[in-house]
């Protein structure tokens, strides 16, 4: 079974990274800061997370900072006892 | 009153940030009629320049025409200044009537309803006919007047990359269980002036039972043989079913938008959209104004091939000088610099020059993507676009920039 945090990251790299994008996406890199997702394309990441681990995550945490880069998003699943 | 000092200093703080992150925006004053050559305050109380304005929407030249201008006139002595009223109780008059009717005809619809602007008209249709049963699946780089209009809507939201209809397809997929699916699309894409595929959404909107959304504001007037818009320029006229667009651009550039299409929707639009609701709609003087326009464009297309020219002598010219364009054929032509500062030092060079354009970088464009973004009208003259392209020449000479790769540019300057 791959690990929680690569799972995410092949999504991450599949719905977000265009063809011809020279960007090397890790655990570490800022998603929406780095301006790879942004907050109208982030709607998918969440609806992403919610179907796949069968967890609802309110708007209020599903915040840009708690969605900035895998390893954020890991520590946010831990609340939902997604580990 | 409770705006106390300590309230006036978030806003100051707020605002400090927005300064210090170099996007805070200034406005330049215009102090001539809408045109090619106008005369700028910049900043204000600096001496008045004039300059080659290369950054309008203006692109069919007709804010300034003196029979739109005439019309206009003419609609204030016939139906007054102001309607004081919103549509449905008494600010319905028979010239807003018969444009609605003059727009219908111009896009190939079954009906228009017309809004304050295109803004309102984006921010009104989503809600207004969609439910939490069906699903908008909008393409990544839509106008922000679109992503405001889907918020303020229930349906589910879903986005694809930019015109990737391998993803669009999938998203389709996804969503078959959703009562309706409605793609979302500009014509036109603002930044980077590239058109949508529309031929492709259409084929895949019937493959996959979905309706189509367009946004043609970067279009309607002037893309396509006739000007019809991107709809015509991919050979689906007829086959979308929610068109918006507006009057502030190309097809006189006064303000005002619509929402025109499918019979049902359009009413829907009438019995729910808010900004319909709730707002009075587009002055009588800009009706009339609007009403003359799509008169002269549906009379002769002379505006819009003389565009056409236009950008295909721009286009070539700055390619030909050594500059980095994106590829295209609309008359958004941006000149790319990678670099956020190297934007504003060319665009702030090319002033001194003679020449306004404006530089774009993060987070209106993507990062590493900064750019000045050209715009053609059919009132730029061949002496305009020469002047103008010397200048950049000039500027770009001066930069170490001409006949350079995107690397070699972002080796000296960064992202």
């Amino acid at each position: 079974m791959p690990e929680i945090k690569d799972i995410i990251l092949t999504y991450v790299k599949k719905e977000y990274v265009e063809e011809g994008d020279d960007i090397d996406v890790t655990y570490t890199t800022p998603l929406i800061s780095g301006g790879i997702v942004d907050s109208f394309s982030m709607v998918s990441l969440k609806r992403f997370l919610e179907n796949k681990y069968n967890i609802q995550i309110p708007d209020a945490k599903a915040t840009p900072k708690a969605f900035d880069s895998v390893n954020s998003i890991i520590e946010l699943l831990k609340e939902f006892n997604v580990k | 009153m409770a705006f106390q000092e300590n309230v006036r200093e978030i806003f100051k703080q707020e605002l400090d940030a927005i300064r210090s992150g170099g996007i805070f925006k200034e406005e330049r004053i215009i102090c001539a009629p809408q045109g090619s050559d106008i005369e700028v305050e910049f900043p204000m109380g600096a001496a008045r320049k004039k300059v080659i304005n290369m950054c309008a929407n203006n692109y069919l030249g007709l804010s300034s025409h003196p029979d739109v201008v005439e019309a206009a006139r003419k609609g204030l002595d016939r139906r007054g200044y102001g309607m004081s009223s919103v549509r449905f109780i008494c600010g319905t008059q028979d010239i807003h009537k018969e444009l609605e009717k003059k727009l219908t005809e111009f896009l190939g619809t079954e009906d228009t309803i017309l809004f304050p602007s295109c803004m309102d008209a984006n921010a009104g249709v989503f809600e207004a006919v969609l439910t939490d049963q069906d699903v908008m699946i909008a393409d990544r780089l839509v106008h922000a007047s679109i992503v405001d209009g889907m918020r303020l809507c229930k349906a589910q939201q879903d986005t694809y990359k930019h015109s990737d209809m391998g993803h669009l397809e999938e998203k389709l997929q996804l969503h078959q269980n959703a009562r309706l699916r409605l793609i979302i699309t500009d014509g036109a894409f603002s930044m980077d002036g590239d058109l949508a595929k529309l031929d492709k959404i259409v084929e895949l909107a019937e493959k996959y039972d979905a309706m189509v959304f367009l946004d043609d504001s970067h279009a309607s007037g002037f893309i396509g043989k006739t000007g019809r818009g991107t709809q015509e320029h991919c050979g689906v006229l007829g086959k979308i079913d929610i068109i918006t667009t507006t009057l502030g651009k190309a097809l006189g550039g006064a303000s005002g938008g619509c929402v025109s299409g499918r019979r049902e929707i359009v009413e829907m639009c009438r019995q729910k959209a808010r900004p319909y609701l709730f707002s009075n709609t587009i002055p009588p003087v800009v009706v009339s104004g609007a009403i003359r326009v799509l008169e002269l464009i549906s009379a002769t297309t002379e505006r819009r091939d003389k565009l056409e020219r236009n950008t295909a002598f721009w286009r070539k010219g700055l390619t030909e000088a050594g500059l980095i364009i994106k590829e295209g054929e609309t008359p958004i032509v941006p000149v790319m610099l990678f670099n956020a500062k190297l934007s504003q030092d060319v665009a702030k060079d090319l002033y001194e020059e003679g020449i306004y354009a404006v530089g774009f970088f993060f987070p209106v464009v993507p990062k590493g993507q900064a750019r000045i973004r050209t715009q053609l009208s059919a009132a730029h003259e061949m002496h305009h676009l020469e002047k103008a392209l010397a200048a950049f020449t000039k500027v770009g000479k001066k930069y170490g920039i001409l006949h350079k790769t995107k690397q070699e540019v972002i080796d000296r300057y960064g992202m």
